[in-house]
């Protein structure tokens, strides 16, 4: 066991986990942050994406203690009011199904624009083909990707 | 009645507790749980029936029973209720019901069976409790209540212009008798049903609040992982423990049925801990492997012992007569169902009684079995529905929920159990493998005039729709079925059986068609216009309404407008009571060919919401691609080869074509639509593949068979 005082959404958490423990089982079992959503186990589908300095980076074979030092940021932190344009592009286009994956879909996309503002349909799709949908909502993420991207001029 | 969320209030308890010093915002679920509590405890609530309750303030409470998996039923249910009671959206509260047997019938996620079934009943509800308001208003008024009209959430009488908010006229409204004779709204009438509305549940899962099963802790609770046979056909022999018991957080490991739990703390120490279990497993019934069955279906295609599904005229002189005879065999890979929240659920068995909270599709079931399980009154067993990450049918089963009760029961202890992906995707309850054999007779004007079908299907039961198309169009007709009994576990997916037996015989209708030297729309319509005019028997479907899909279909994609270089494939299937065409369209770029598009047309009687019905045509059509193309679960004696998304393809963003979708406007009855989408998809793709290369798809999936054929697809 070792304790972090983990940076997360702006504020300090304590917390004390064994060190391999992945940041996602942190965030939910630790923390109580929920939103951020366990999938795979393998990085492969996308559902636990968060910020790491900035970065989409998966949490579920992400240890602890590698992000000690970094600022991270989940879904909980990625607006004040749940009004990200990325969010509330989302929700205008109304992608949802289950919504179980839309988090890790919503952060993926979130720092994607970020980096690249005025993308093309096809970077769009290369920037998001990592996160699995069940549900098969992809066309409507990538409208509300589209959308967003206008929004955040 | 009981609280229904109990939930929310945990999670906020846990979230103070466990940060220690901060508070995490629930704002939203605080405001329902608000909501929540005026409406079960004020008196001055007008509550005329269990599906809502109208506040003082005037805001309406709608209660909706059945289980959300994401076939958008939450946002569905409480539309046509508001829409009876004319009231206005943005008041709309909507409240996900626990199960209450004694206040709700069908509270299940199956079967496309939802709308269908509380159609009439949710109508009812709504529009008994704005009568009751318009007579509460006229009494006050004292005038008639036939001089009275509703507007969203009002009274006014139309005379005087006076008007009444629903909320002022709650307390008096109650007093109000509940009239037996109620009116509907006609058709033309609606508002909501048919507009476009969002998803109810958008802001909390789009800001991540907890909603779902996995998202459920409750103070002291401890956490649970089992390790099941490796394999189908494998029993447990014995376990060593004592390495996972000395790991950090873990509190038990205890053993039930063939498996081993580990129960503790958190979620990664019983993780570990599960890893580090010592455990011997001994054979238990056949292991078998996909070759296996590949080697039994060529068998049992010979079998002189099937079950006669269907029979019709004299089906051996049909084929003595025939001009010509067209025969194939098309083959389906089992499939896991893969929601992408993993299975789990909470249970705490108490001394008086059990508390269950989790993802089920069929609440009622969880609560039955638990109640048999333990030996007590279903009523002792209480069931609480969260928003499910996805379903598919994988949530029809109980077995999850069973596992959670006995881990409590064992340890005596609030338990949640959790599968991690592999064991979801390694622990049955799949689609069953199943190979059909059609052969057609035609005559020499290329009518078909013989048709027999044989499915022989791993666990699959009845692997065919004896009732469907083409049945009722050809006058001799033999459908039978085998079906091989495996320890490989199998259950509903999503459209059962339908799901590869539409792909099928969309394949076969095509081939047909082709040989017949007919177009493939036309040779459709011929074949119901002789189920019409000269039937053979009974038919499941409606011929006026598959005609109606046929012809959108065709019109919409411009099947009779020849496009240089574009090829189309037609595919057209009924299940759970809706009717869908497809057509396919591909180019060939580079010598392979592109799908481009698919057009769907959609026939699931009155639409009550443009963007969910929307969402499910496009997401069915989505899924039903995505396993044609890739879906693959194979065995090598009794364990699964694919264990996780690295060797279990889903479909990405990057694979999907255009999807079009229309819907049929009849003012017809509502049927459901989270399955029908899905069964005609891969049969359009492969008629429209054979178009492009002249190359049949015979085997699912596509990918793995025609490799070269289809890198390219897009």
């Amino acid at each position: 066991m070792a304790t972090y005082n983990l940076n997360i959404n702006g504020k300090v958490f304590k917390t004390d986990v064994a060190p391999d423990t992945p940041l996602l089982w942190v965030l939910r079992d630790h923390l109580g942050l929920l939103g951020t959503k366990y999938g795979c186990g393998m990085a492969m589908c996308g559902a636990c994406t968060v910020h790491i300095n900035g970065e989409a980076t998966r949490t579920c074979i992400l240890p602890v203690s590698s992000v000690s030092e970094a600022k991270i940021t989940t879904i909980e932190g990625l607006s004040e009011k749940g009004d990200h344009p990325v969010q509330t592009a989302w929700h205008e286009v109304d992608v949802p199904q289950c919504g179980y994956c839309q988090a890790g879909q919503i952060m993926t996309a979130a720092a994607f624009l970020k980096s690249n503002p005025k993308p093309t349909t096809e970077e769009i799709e290369t920037a998001m083909s990592n996160n699995l949908c069940r549900c098969g909502t992809y066309h409507r993420i990538r409208e509300a990707v589209q959308l967003a991207a206008t929004k955040m001029k | 009645m009981k609280n229904t969320n109990n939930s929310r209030r945990d999670f906020l308890k846990s979230a103070a507790l466990a940060g220690g010093g901060f508070m995490l915002s629930f704002n939203w679920f605080g405001k329902e749980v608000f909501a929540h509590e005026v409406a079960t405890t004020a008196a001055a609530d007008f509550a005329p029936n269990a599906y809502l309750s109208i506040h003082p303030d005037g805001i309406v409470s709608i209660f909706s029973p059945n289980p959300e998996i994401g076939q958008g039923i939450k946002t569905a249910f409480p539309i046509i209720v508001a829409e009876e009671l004319d009231v206005d959206w943005a008041n709309v509260k909507v409240i996900q019901a626990p199960l209450d047997t004694k206040k709700f019938e069908r509270q299940v996620a199956g079967g496309s069976g939802s709308i269908p079934h509380s159609w009439q009943r949710l109508r009812k509800a709504g529009a008994t409790a704005r009568q009751m308001l318009v007579e509460a208003a006229a009494k006050k008024w004292n005038v008639s209540a036939s001089e009275c009209k509703t507007e969203k959430g009002y009274v006014i009488h139309t005379t005087s212009n006076k008007r009444l908010g629903y909320g002022e006229l709650a307390t008096d409204a109650a007093q109000i008798t509940p009239p037996t004779d109620v009116k509907l709204k006609d058709l033309k009438d609606f508002k909501l049903i048919g507009s476009t509305i969002k998803n109810v549940d958008n802001k909390p899962i789009l800001t991540g609040q907890p909603l779902f099963g996995i998202d459920f802790y409750r103070e002291g609770m401890l956490f649970s992982m089992i390790q099941r046979p490796p394999a189908f056909g494998l029993k447990l022999k014995s376990f060593d423990a004592s390495a996972a018991k000395a790991m950090p957080g873990i509190v038990d490991v205890v053993s039930f049925k063939n498996k081993v739990a580990v129960v503790g703390k958190s979620t990664w120490e019983v993780k570990k801990a599960k890893d580090a279990l010592k455990i011997e497993w001994e054979k238990d019934g056949n292991l078998e492997s996909t070759n296996d069955h590949n080697k039994l279906f060529k068998e049992l295609l010979d079998s002189p012992k099937a079950e006669v599904r269907r029979k019709e005229g004299d089906i051996e002189e049909a084929f003595k007569n025939a001009a010509k005879i067209v025969e194939s065999e098309y083959q389906c890979p089992f499939l896991p169902h893969n929601p992408m929240e993993p299975m789990n659920f909470f249970a705490h068995v108490r001394e008086d009684g059990v508390e269950l909270v989790g993802p089920t599709q069929t609440p009622a079931n969880a609560q039955g079995q638990t109640a048999k399980l333990l030996n007590i009154a279903p009523e002792k067993v209480t069931v609480e529905l969260t928003r499910m990450g996805g379903g598919f049918g994988r949530r029809l089963g109980t077995d999850y929920v069973l596992e959670a009760v006995e881990v409590s029961n064992l340890v005596k202890a609030p338990v949640k159990v959790i599968w991690t992906r592999e064991d979801d995707m390694t622990g049955g309850s799949y689609r069953p493998a199943v190979r059909y054999r059609f052969r057609a007779a035609l005559d020499k004007q290329g009518n078909m005039i013989g048709y027999s079908l044989r499915g022989v299907g791993i666990n699959a039961g009845n692997s065919t729709r004896e009732n469907n198309f083409p049945s009722g169009a050809v006058p001799n007709l033999l459908i039978d079925s085998v079906d091989h009994k495996s320890p490989i576990t199998t259950g509903p997916w999503r459209a059962p059986i339908t799901n590869f037996l539409a792909y099928a015989e969309q394949s076969f209708i095509d081939e047909v068609a082709t040989a017949a030297g007919k177009d493939a729309v036309q040779f459709r319509l011929d074949l119901l216009e002789k189920a019409k005019t000269s039937p053979t028997g009974p038919v499941r479907y409606d011929i006026a309404r598959m005609k109606a899909v046929i012809e959108l279909a065709a019109e919409k994609s411009g099947w009779n407008k020849k496009r240089k270089g574009v090829h189309l494939g037609f595919s057209v299937y009924f299940s759970h009571a809706s009717y869908v065409a497809q057509v396919a369209e591909v180019v060939m770029k580079k010598g392979k060919p592109v799908l481009q598009k698919i057009y769907a047309a959609v026939d699931c009687g009155v639409v009550i919401n443009q963007s969910g019905a929307r969402n499910q045509v496009v997401g069915g059509i989505v899924d039903g691609m995505g396993h044609a193309m890739y879906g693959n679960l194979t065995f090598n004696e009794g364990k699964p080869n694919q264990s996780n998304f690295n060797t279990f393809r889903l479909i990405k963003m990057n694979e999907i074509p255009a999807i079009d979708v229309h819907f049929v406007d009849n003012g017809i009855d509502p049927t459901g639509l989270g399955e029908p989408a899905l069964p005609p998809t891969g049969g359009s793709i492969a008629n429209a593949i054979f178009k492009a290369t002249g190359k049949r798809l015979k085997n699912q999936p596509f990918i793995e068979q025609e490799e070269k054929l289809l890198d390219g697809i897009s």
